[in-house]
């Protein structure tokens, strides 16, 4: 989807900030989201991604900058006259008024108001998509969180608007209800064609149901990208300990050469290093960070069974073991790496059987395994 | 420990007991009991001085609460857009237009409209000779009153229900294109409703039942309260208990829906199948 990046931009922010008194909830933000595109805006709670999400919704007005919906400027349009609808955090459902007319809310604000007949048709149509027929007369209190969920939804989607604004949608729901609605939004998303703008600070939903995710921090965008970019080839330390989990290893750089540059971990080990954070001019004696996912140390018993191309090979204590199920998580400590942590599959445990704490076994990774990045 | 709650209770309610009770006393004099009998009451709905009052105050507890919960819905709302100061100051004179005690209400008022039909009447002469009209202290003095010590309380109820209306439905009428007159009809009214009901009930009941502010305001047309006042120094008859247990009734029934309007239903969005 986001290939189609060559599609025209249906929501644009142009240098767009917005001060609440002293405090800077967004500052100098630029993007742009194509039509048809879903794309999260994922941090911590402050870091402006909601503040964001209300621009575009018309809650907010940007302090400076510019926010375009597609191609006109809607800095001073009113919420009511924005052809986006938003799906709220709590829901926001009218509890005086029952589904069937929750949903049809908007439609009826229209003018010239659509016949009964249509607007009968058209609710008939959204509840069918969301899977809510013969709820028309509930009142929206006597459903459960994953019903009135629904609704909201349905209440936004029946205006067809350009673009589908959602704040946390899901964080009320429970974790198994929140993964059905994950895969659901998604389809629903591919179905319908709109654009989806989706507010989480849940690292796991960001990357699950978005084309691109836009990494936010105090205000700022700190890097967007796709999902697997984001993973692979985070732009800073913040990003790769936002997205997965990483082990940081302190080192110095050494040699550096075209497209590599010898690192010395603070622990000890050496090793070459041939990817770097984003625009990342290396010079001999900088301090950096390497980024190693736990995923990509592997543990083995037999040390010449590691693949021919581990550039780093050390002897590691077990210190803890986590099941988690599909994988094993063990934390060691070494004298070349210091304390780490490497997830072990299932699958490899079925060769070897899993590790016990306080034994001895080696830990390997290859030299793309690690990434160097700025040392904050 | 009991009996001294249970003695408490006596103390209280005795005194209104006995008034209910001798309402229905066949007898000629209100302490001395002959039987039961409902004949006071239909004595007290064929007095045509009785009637007259009840009819004043019906038409003064109408217009006062009317008055009173558009006025007072219309200041909440206003007040609900302010903030610092000038908003702690209009709330603390809320609270104490409440605490006003009513003699203080009524002298206030009192002075207050002499002085202005004192300055109005000579000009009124003035301007229309001797067909001007003149002021004179009647129902509208008594509904301006009671729309004044009204207000307050219309004020805290209506904006203790705006406090706790959620923002983000405003923000969902707005987001589905409701323009602002559309969302205060759809939604900041429906969710205000009971609130203002409620005010609505307890205005008409306090005017209704006010005796001390009328008795300093009213005119030549006396509210019930200042009948039965009046009717009182030619002895207690079972007849004023029976008017007195009229506005008894009529006062806890209302007072009794306002509560009832008042409890936080559909507020706790969370607590879903309560009333399904």
């Amino acid at each position: 989807m986001a290939e189609d990046a060559a599609r025209k931009p249906i929501v644009v922010f142009r240098g767009v900030s917005k001060f609440f008194g002293e405090v800077a909830a967004a500052s100098d933000i630029s993007l742009e989201v194509a039509a048809g595109e879903f794309l999260s805006f994922l941090g911590p709670s402050g870091c402006g991604k909601t503040t964001a999400l209300r621009m575009i919704a018309g809650f907010e007005q940007p302090s400076e900058g510019d926010v375009f919906l597609d191609g006109v400027r809607v800095n001073d349009i009113p919420a009511y006259r924005r052809p986006v609808n938003m799906v709220f955090q709590s829901y926001a459902l009218f509890p005086h008024l029952n589904v069937w007319r929750n949903v049809a809310y908007g439609l009826l604000q229209r003018s010239p108001r659509p016949s009964r007949a249509d607007i009968d048709r058209s609710v008939a149509r959204v509840l069918d998509l969301v899977q809510l027929n013969g709820f028309e007369t509930r009142r929206t209190w006597e459903m459960s969180g994953g019903q009135q969920q629904r609704v909201a939804l349905a209440r936004a989607l029946i205006n067809e608007p350009k673009v589908l604004l959602l704040d946390e949608p899901l964080a009320a729901l429970d974790r198994k209800l929140r993964r059905e609605m994950q895969i659901e939004l998604q389809n629903l998303q591919r179905r319908v064609g709109i654009t989806f703008i989706l507010v989480t600070h849940d690292q796991e939903e960001a990357l699950s149901m978005s084309d691109r995710v836009c990494i936010m921090r105090q205000g700022r965008i700190v890097q967007i990208g796709k999902p697997t970019d984001l993973y692979d080839r985070p732009a800073s330390r913040y990003v790769a300990d936002f997205v997965g989990k990483s082990n940081f290893f302190p080192g110095t750089v050494g040699e550096v050469a075209a497209d590599s540059a010898q690192v010395t971990v603070a622990s000890g080990v050496s090793l070459p290093v041939n990817r770097f954070g984003e625009n990342m001019q290396l010079a001999k004696g900088d301090s950096v960070v390497l980024a190693v996912r736990p995923e990509q140390i592997l543990l083995t018993r037999s040390a010449e069974s590691l693949p021919q191309d581990s550039v780093v090979r050390v002897e590691s204590r077990v210190l803890n073991r986590i099941f988690l199920g599909e994988h094993t998580e063990y934390l060691l400590s070494s004298e070349g790496l210091g304390e780490f942590a490497a997830l072990a599959p299932r699958q490899s445990e079925l060769v070897e059987s899993p590790f016990e704490t306080g034994e001895i076994v080696t830990a390997g990774f290859r030299a793309e395994a690690a990434q160097a990045l700025a040392a904050d | 420990m009991r009996w001294y709650a249970a003695a408490i209770y006596v103390f209280l309610y005795l005194p209104i007991a006995l008034i209910v009770i001798f309402s229905f006393n066949a007898g000629k004099y209100a302490m001395d009991w002959q039987g039961f009998s409902v004949e006071w009451y239909f004595k007290a709905f064929a007095n045509p001085f009785a009637l007259k009052a009840l009819r004043t105050s019906l038409v003064v507890g109408l217009w006062t609460a009317v008055l009173a919960t558009s006025l007072g819905t219309l200041a909440a709302l206003g007040l609900e857009r302010m903030s610092g100061w000038p908003r702690r100051a209009s709330d603390g004179l809320i609270y104490i237009a409440i605490m006003v005690p009513g003699v203080v209400i009524g002298i206030a008022t009192l002075i207050a409209f002499v002085t202005a039909f004192n300055l109005a009447n000579p000009f009124l002469e003035g301007l229309f000779g001797d067909a001007a009209p003149r002021l004179a202290m009647g129902l509208p003095t008594v509904i301006g009153a009671h729309v004044l010590f009204n207000l307050a309380v219309v004020i805290l109820i209506v904006r203790s229900r705006l406090a706790g209306l959620d923002r983000s439905l405003i923000e969902a009428s707005e987001d589905l294109y409701a323009t602002p007159l559309g969302t205060f009809r759809q939604v900041v009214l429906p969710m205000l409703a009971p609130a203002i009901l409620a005010s609505f009930l307890l205005s008409f009941t306090f005017s209704f039942e006010d005796f001390i502010i009328a008795f300093f305001v009213s005119g030549p047309d006396s509210t019930l309260p200042i009948y039965i006042f009046s009717s009182i120094r030619r002895g207690i008859t079972p007849e004023v208990n029976a008017i007195g247990s009229v506005v008894l009734a009529v006062s806890l029934t209302l007072l009794i829906m306002a509560q009832f309007l008042l409890r936080d239903r559909t507020g706790s969005r969370g607590a879903r199948g309560d009333q399904a």
